[in-house]
């Protein structure tokens, strides 16, 4: 079986976000990047299952500019087969149902029998993607999950859904999964890696290769337009208490209760 | 945020400044490119900041313990090291065709410098294997290398330099340890070895020592002595390492630092005498030690300036944030406190740091490009130029180990009174860093021998001054045709180096007159004389390069600015400091010649 992992790069968890100049969009020319947390769990699953032999091969999909490049090599430093990026002019401005699309798209032509995503991309939080292309495959998904086992053509998956109860959902393959914190610890490259994954190819597919309809995906195939970004409200400043120990204790307790509401 | 191990610092060296790229145009590293060791480097620093700091406290605080006679580790650090292994660090320095990756060695420094400078002693069980697998590979015959060498490049066992004795530390020619040939080809040792880090440990598969000793009738001194592979377990049957040799920690010695790797009395023999192997020629077992000197003196180098960054890039993190007092101009206790890097006492001593610690890092992988350099032209069959570039890597080796290590520690010592009475506690690891610091103006060869093998052997003997003349000329030459700083600093090197060069002079007189004792009485000021030297040259090279960036508009300015900064504090502040070393130099200032033990 050949798995298919999506993978995203965002905006390292650490870095200053900056609005671009349309306000409509993130100004990334200073920003340091990194694959998708979720989507290393992806990985990771996705390469646990290949050193069991249960998979034959890994191949990473990635929707993105060769400014992507890094994190593809990085993915493929740590032990994934293939990449394959996915670039057109005709996609940009895509929402998640077109990113969804040429996903979906790329999944078939490379013969995946399974697809492995992360729960949620960081930056923008929609956590819509997997389903999405499960739906346009046709294909069982899972949400949220944080064990997986195959067992021939069938899966089982674990999943945290709220208040402490674990649902164990069955299916058949071929389906999409995607993965949450807690599924595994994503390993480092080796230095070995690092060297043979700069001599990999990395084959880009434009919307033709893909055999998609350029009006289906990108700006011109989205349903949701980003219109305006603005800054989150600058943080009040801090304030330090001053006096006895105790009056101070007393103050802060008061403080937390009636003013910040967390007590 | 400040960040911790900013690898900018080193890429900015590496890339820019020393132009590695010209070492993987062909030969040996052809293999790599900028960009891999880039993204090696990247996950180095990952790796040291998520396995290699947490611990490094506990494993100060939880010494290891000899427990029923076997030395038992921290136990977080078999694990770290594991992490360490997997990745392919330990292998990656050595020859793809024993599995390594041919890394250059100074990009390999670069990697071990992210994990020493914020834990050195875990670390150092890895250095030592690295070592040993070089020194097998070099030396050992084809049979001990199809036995010995796959698992120590593998990481499965570890390694161990066993030289040093009780009486016969910086004089190894007094060791003692024996050798007695067997019938079979082996030998079986008997000694008593003192100060050997990671005589027994409990992670590796096996320990690999490698022991000097003399064969029965060997000559005295240097020439009799040959080395020895000593395993800790033996082959079974069945090929399975479950034989105990007859080696024995009799000891562990309580230190000041580098607490986290364990350093032992170590018993070769007690009972009927240990297995050993012998590695190389017999009686030639010191000149094989010594074909790796380079490399192991580098390696304490790199430590010292590792240590002396990371405290410095702690100093700076606690400056950034820690409120007290306010500007002299400003003394108005209603007003807010400011950052304590807002007084420009507190700057100086970080620049102080800055300037020690990156000047060290700079010298010590500049000595390691000339490694690569040296192995590229053998590579290459040209035999002139690797001897001229071994040359200078000879004479720059001591200093590189004994500067790094002396003024590295000043910085570790300035980056505890950075943070005050904070810095005093152990809540906060620079005082651990200066502990560990410490260690290295001692081992490897202590830096008053450093400063004899510089003048006495390397300068007036073996011609090095020569060439270290000619490559400060030459940054001179070229200093003077940049940038408006750059040409400043090089009209200041020059004068530095018209005194070194007449007073070297004067010393090879003094050596003709007097003979090698007076010459060797101030070897030490003579050290830090030229190690001053030398480090204003290297801060000249960051001079050019900064000024050119920023002519450019390339690069962070204020990373570049920091950098020009930095080296006008060592050219300000520094560099006139040789005026004092001189002082004593020419003629040879005789009090400690003369002053009679019973006097003091
Ligand atoms: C933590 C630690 C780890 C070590 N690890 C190892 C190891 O793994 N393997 C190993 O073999 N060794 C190891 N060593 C030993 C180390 O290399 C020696 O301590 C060092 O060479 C100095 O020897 P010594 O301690 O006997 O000091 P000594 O040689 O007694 O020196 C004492 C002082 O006298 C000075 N001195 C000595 N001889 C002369 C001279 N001829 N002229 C002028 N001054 C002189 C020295 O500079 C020094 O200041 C380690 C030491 C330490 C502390």
């Amino acid at each position: 079986m050949i798995i298919g992992v999506c993978l995203k790069q965002v905006p390292a968890s650490d870095s200053r976000i900056k609005i671009d100049g349309s306000g409509a969009g993130v100004d990334a020319s200073d920003l340091k990047m990194e694959i998708n947390p979720y989507d290393e769990f992806a990985l990771e699953e996705a390469l646990k299952l290949k050193d069991a032999k249960v998979a034959k091969k890994v191949i990473v999909l990635t929707v993105g500019g060769s400014d992507s490049e890094q994190r593809i090599r990085d993915a493929l430093a740590r032990g994934a087969d293939d990449a394959v990026r996915l670039d057109d002019a005709a996609f940009a401005g895509s929402d998640s149902l077109g990113i969804a699309r040429i996903l979906a798209a790329a999944a078939q032509k490379e013969g995946v029998g399974l697809i492995l995503a992360g729960k949620q991309a960081i930056d923008d939080d929609n956590s819509q993607v997997p389903a999405m292309v499960a739906e346009l495959l046709g294909w069982p998904q899972v949400t949220v999950v944080d064990k997986l086992e195959l067992d021939g053509g069938s899966f089982k998956a674990w999943r945290q859904s709220g208040g402490g109860v674990r649902d164990v959902v069955t299916g058949s393959l071929p389906a999409v999964i995607s993965a949450d914190k807690g599924m595994n610890t994503p390993r480092y490259a080796k230095l070995r890696g690092i060297m043979m994954a700069k001599r990999k190819k990395i084959p880009v597919y434009d919307a033709a290769a893909l055999g998609l309809d350029p009006a289906s995906v990108g700006a011109a195939g989205a349903k949701v337009t980003q219109v305006n970004w603005s800054e989150p409200p600058a943080r009040p400043p801090g304030r330090i208490l001053s006096g006895e120990v105790p009056s101070m204790v007393k103050e802060l307790v008061t403080l937390l209760r009636d003013e910040a509401k967390v007590l | 945020m400040t960040d911790r191990l900013p690898l900018r610092d080193l890429q900015f060296l590496l890339e820019d400044v020393l132009q590695m790229k010209e070492v993987l145009q062909e030969g040996p590293y052809a293999d790599h490119d900028v960009e891999g060791l880039r993204s090696m480097l990247e996950m180095a620093r990952e790796m040291a900041l998520e396995h290699f700091a947490p611990i490094a406290d506990a494993m100060d605080a939880e010494e290891p313990r000899l427990v029923d006679g076997k030395v038992k580790l921290h136990p977080a650090a078999g694990p770290a090291l594991q992490a360490f292994v997997d990745a392919g660090f330990v292998a990656a320095p050595h020859p793809a065709e024993h599995g390594g990756l041919d890394l250059p060695f100074a990009v390999h420094q670069c990697i071990q410098a992210l994990f020493a400078a914020v834990n050195s002693p875990l670390l150092t069980y890895a250095g030592l294997t690295i070592a040993a697998a070089g020194l097998l590979d070099v030396h050992g015959s084809e049979e001990l290398k199809a036995e010995w060498l796959a698992p120590l490049i593998e990481g499965r066992f570890f390694g161990t330099m066993a030289l040093s004795e009780p009486h016969a530390g910086s004089s190894l020619a007094d060791l003692r340890t024996k050798a007695t040939p067997q019938p079979d080809g082996t030998y079986r040792l008997k000694g008593d070895k003192m100060w050997i880090t990671g005589a027994d440990q409990d992670f590796s598969e096996n320990i690999v020592h490698f022991v000097l000793a003399r064969l029965p009738g060997a000559p005295a001194g240097t020439r009799g002595i040959s080395l020895f592979l000593v395993p800790k377990l033996l082959a079974d049957d069945s090929g399975e390492y479950t034989v105990e040799n007859d080696v024995r920690v009799a000891g562990i010695n309580h230190k000041m630092g580098f607490r986290g790797s364990v350093n032992t009395v170590f018993s070769i023999g007690e009972n009927q005498g240990a297995v050993g192997y012998l590695v190389g020629d017999e009686n030639r077992g010191l000149h094989a030690m010594f074909h790796m000197m380079n490399e192991a003196r580098i390696g304490v180098g790199l430590c010292a300036a590792a240590l002396a960054w990371g405290g410095y890039r702690h100093a700076l993190a606690y400056a950034r944030e820690r409120q007290q007092g306010r500007p002299v101009s400003l003394r108005d206790a209603t007003r807010p406190q400011v950052p304590i890097i807002q007084h420009a006492d507190v700057r100086r001593m970080l620049l102080e740091q800055k300037a020690i610690a990156e000047g060290a890092l700079h010298l010590v992988l500049f000595s390691a490009m000339l490694v690569d350099r040296q192995r590229v032209a053998l590579a290459a069959g040209d035999q002139a130029k690797a001897a001229s570039v071994g040359l200078l890597l000879d004479t720059l080796t001591p200093i590189a180990k004994a500067w790094s290590s002396d003024h590295g520690l000043r910085a570790s010592s300035g980056a505890i009174q950075v943070l005050g009475g904070s810095g005093y506690t152990r809540d906060f690891p620079v005082e651990r860093l200066y502990r560990d610091n410490r260690l290295n103006p001692i081992h490897e060869g202590t830096n008053g021998i450093q400063a004899m093998d510089l003048l006495g052997r390397k300068i007036l003997a073996k011609g090095g001054g020569m060439a270290l003349m000619q490559a400060l000329q030459d940054a001179i030459d070229r200093g003077s045709q940049e940038g408006p700083q750059s040409r400043v600093h090089a009209e200041q090197l020059s004068k530095a180096v018209e005194t070194v060069a007449s007073l070297t002079m004067g010393l090879a007189g003094v050596a003709q007159s007097d003979g090698p004792e007076v010459l060797l009485a101030n070897a030490t000021p003579y050290l830090h004389l030229v190690g001053h030297t030398v480090v204003a040259w290297m801060w000249l090279e960051q001079t050019m390069v900064a000024e050119r960036q920023l002519a450019a508009g390339t690069g962070d300015a204020d990373f570049l600015r920091g950098k020009l900064a930095s080296a006008r504090y060592f050219y300000a502040w520094e560099l006139p400091k040789t005026a004092v070393w001189a002082s004593v130099l020419n003629p040879v200032e005789r009090t400690p010649l003369d002053v009679h033990a019973d006097w003091l």
